[in-house]
């Protein structure tokens, strides 16, 4: 935690505006009354309040109230009972727990290359003259702006084992379709398929701004020096791209080990609990089972994991993200 | 093609290598390489666009789903499902439930998001780097890591099953004082320099010289909380408990929990849940796109 606060603060310090009016932070500070120094705090502290206020109480409160809450045997009505490290154990020794992470881990793996691929692919393609950019550009992007339980449901409707849309044209070429969302071995796939088309135009943008940001000079120059279309996608485009490449695998690690909505509404965590996710499992804990306390620390958990993953992505970055 | 041309503009050296007949074998070659990227991406264009055409389609075909097997245009359309979701379901109460949450998260978060950008980007005060990398620290902590407590706390308020309830935990966000903050540092300080010469305090500034030279991320900010809110699921389903205060995701996924799935009514809904924020985005797509680009290249 220490070490992303002060990598992110260096950061930021770095990127601070020297001069501030009226105080100049690097600069001795004009002498002033102990009233204008009164007075400048409470200004400080109105512009703050309403935004410290807020995250005070409704984000980093409860980030410490549930490391209490993960020590205590509590079903959210009777008064919570102390019982120590147990929930983190009972967790750790649970196989429940390794198949809720595991199944975390293959929505990952299956639905990042393909996005990302997929948005890399787009993204090539709408850099080019191209007829019609700003429309096209429009229409990949347009499933980021709708919701996941929306398209969770037109994803479950169209993949309908029986008589769902993406069967039928199946049917039509002669393949019998798999029972996608009814099928344990299909319904992983299912779910990471809808994610996919969903997140495919965030990604888009963000590699494309990131393309356009490519001196177009250097991939004409290898293309003299008979660069072939390959050669210059490997050795100049994607080195070029890796900030913003860093930006989307960071994001979409982040939001993936924290994916729910269209579990939620795709299968509940089913066929048989084949699509039983980390996230999906503490809803389930907390408000069918009643055990907010376990709830409590599998969050936790799924903090410290989503922590440690990022922070070694930052630590890593260095060896593979060019800043030019 | 036209990259061709330019290449061949740019660089004189290469074209006198080229007989005639190879460049019009090649200007031929590309004219087919563009045809075909353009054939490529417009049956990817329609492959996205499709599930939401097919929305529309089964949100418009009486029954569907129960028997019927899918077809490129209702064989009756009517509007029937539309009828039946806002008998069915208290549906109109519904939609103004999560347009009064939208609208009202969107003000406050704009609201909490300037004056704290105001703050980090004019107003140097001890620890101030500390608590901008606590602030934006707060964007990694996921939702579901606070859904228990947060319960637990708005239930000891008693305000479980309220709107205020909905709306206190979405009142600050990161993101959005991180957009507006980066926004400010391109204002020049000059212009502050000069209001304060005229005797104008930091509210002043910050109302009169600030808030109108950032206008466009002021926009990106305010879409970007209107569609958070809009489309927010988890913690509305936990902390509104009776139907008639539920918002459109919940009350949409609720809709697919009865016995048979009527997914026409259910299509019907999503057809309604999409037209705001469609709306919103063919009236602001430059500063959507222009605001996600800009996230990933900070």
């Amino acid at each position: 935690m220490t070490a992303l606060v002060g990598d992110v603060a260096a950061e930021v310090g770095g990127k601070l505006p020297r001069s501030v009016i009226g105080v100049a932070p690097e600069h001795p500070r004009p002498r002033r009354s102990a009233r204008a120094k009164r007075r400048y705090a409470l200004t400080v502290l109105a512009f703050m309040l309403p935004s410290a206020i807020p995250l005070v109480l409704f984000v980093l409160g409860p980030m410490v109230a549930a490391a209490w809450i993960s020590l205590t045997e509590w079903n959210l009505l009777s008064p919570a009972k102390w019982v120590g490290l147990d929930n983190y154990a009972t967790l750790l020794t649970d196989p429940e727990t390794a198949h809720v992470f595991l199944h975390t881990v293959y929505y990952i793996v299956g639905y990042l290359p393909l996005v990302y691929i997929g948005g890399l692919a787009i993204a090539i393609a709408l850099n080019t003259a191209l007829r019609g950019r700003t429309l096209l550009r429009g229409v990949y992007f347009l499933p980021v702006i709708t919701s996941w339980i929306v398209v969770a449901l037109v994803w479950r409707w169209l993949l309908n084992p029986s008589n769902g849309v993406v069967n039928t044209v199946l049917g039509f070429f002669g393949i019998a379709g798999p029972g996608w969302w009814s099928d344990p071995a299909w319904a992983m796939p299912s779910i990471i398929l809808a994610s996919a088309w969903k997140d495919l135009g965030f990604v888009m943008v963000i590699l494309l701004a990131g393309l356009q940001a490519i001196d177009p000079g250097l991939v004409d120059a290898a293309r003299v020096d008979g660069a072939g279309w390959w050669r210059r996608l490997f050795s100049i485009t994607l080195p070029l791209l890796s900030p913003a490449t860093f930006f989307v695998i960071v994001i979409s690690l982040i939001n993936g080990f924290q994916v729910f909505d269209q579990v939620y509404a795709m299968t509940g965590g089913g066929p048989g609990g084949a699509t039983q996710v980390v996230v999906q499992q503490i809803y389930d804990l907390t408000f069918r089972y009643g055990k907010a306390g376990e709830a409590s620390a599998l969050s936790w958990l799924l903090f410290i994991v989503i922590l440690a993953v990022t922070v070694v992505q930052i630590r890593g970055q260095r060896k593979w993200v060019n800043y030019g | 093609m036209a990259e061709t041309t330019t290449l061949r503009a740019d660089r004189p050296r290469v074209a006198p290598a080229r007989t005639a007949a190879a460049r019009t074998a090649a200007a031929r070659a590309a004219m087919g390489r563009s045809v075909l990227l353009h054939t490529v991406m417009v049956i990817g264009a329609l492959a996205m666009f499709f599930p939401f055409y097919w929305t529309l389609v089964t949100s418009l075909s009486p029954g569907a789903g129960l028997s019927s097997t899918p077809s490129l245009v209702p064989a009756n359309p009517s509007l029937d499902a539309y009828v039946q979701l806002f008998q069915q379901v208290p549906f109109a109460r519904v939609v103004g439930n999560s347009m009064l949450l939208a609208v009202i998260t969107t003000l406050v978060q704009l609201l909490t998001s300037a004056t704290a950008a105001y703050a980090f980007s004019r107003l140097p005060f001890p620890g101030r780097t500390v608590v901008f990398g606590v602030y934006l620290a707060t964007m990694m902590i996921p939702l579901q890591v606070l859904v228990v407590p947060l319960f637990a706390e708005l239930k000891a308020f008693g305000l479980v099953d309220t709107y205020l309830g909905a709306l206190l935990p979405t009142f600050a966000a990161a993101f959005g004082i991180f957009l507006l903050r980066q926004a400010m540092n391109q204002v020049p300080v000059e212009l502050d320099e000069a209001a304060a010469l005229d005797g104008a305090g930091h509210f002043r500034i910050f109302w009169t010289v600030i808030l109108p030279n950032i206008r466009p991320a002021l926009a990106t900010l305010a879409v970007f909380a209107f569609m958070g809110s809009w489309n927010s699921f988890l913690w509305p389903l936990v902390v509104l408990r009776s139907p008639e205060l539920q918002t459109l995701p919940v009350a949409l996924a609720g809709l697919q929990g009865q016995f048979t799935t009527q997914w026409d009514i259910v299509m019907a809904g999503s057809v309604i849940s999409i037209l705001p924020m469609l709306a919103i985005y063919l009236f602001a797509q430059k500063y959507v796109i222009q605001g996600v680009a800009n996230a990933g290249l900070k």
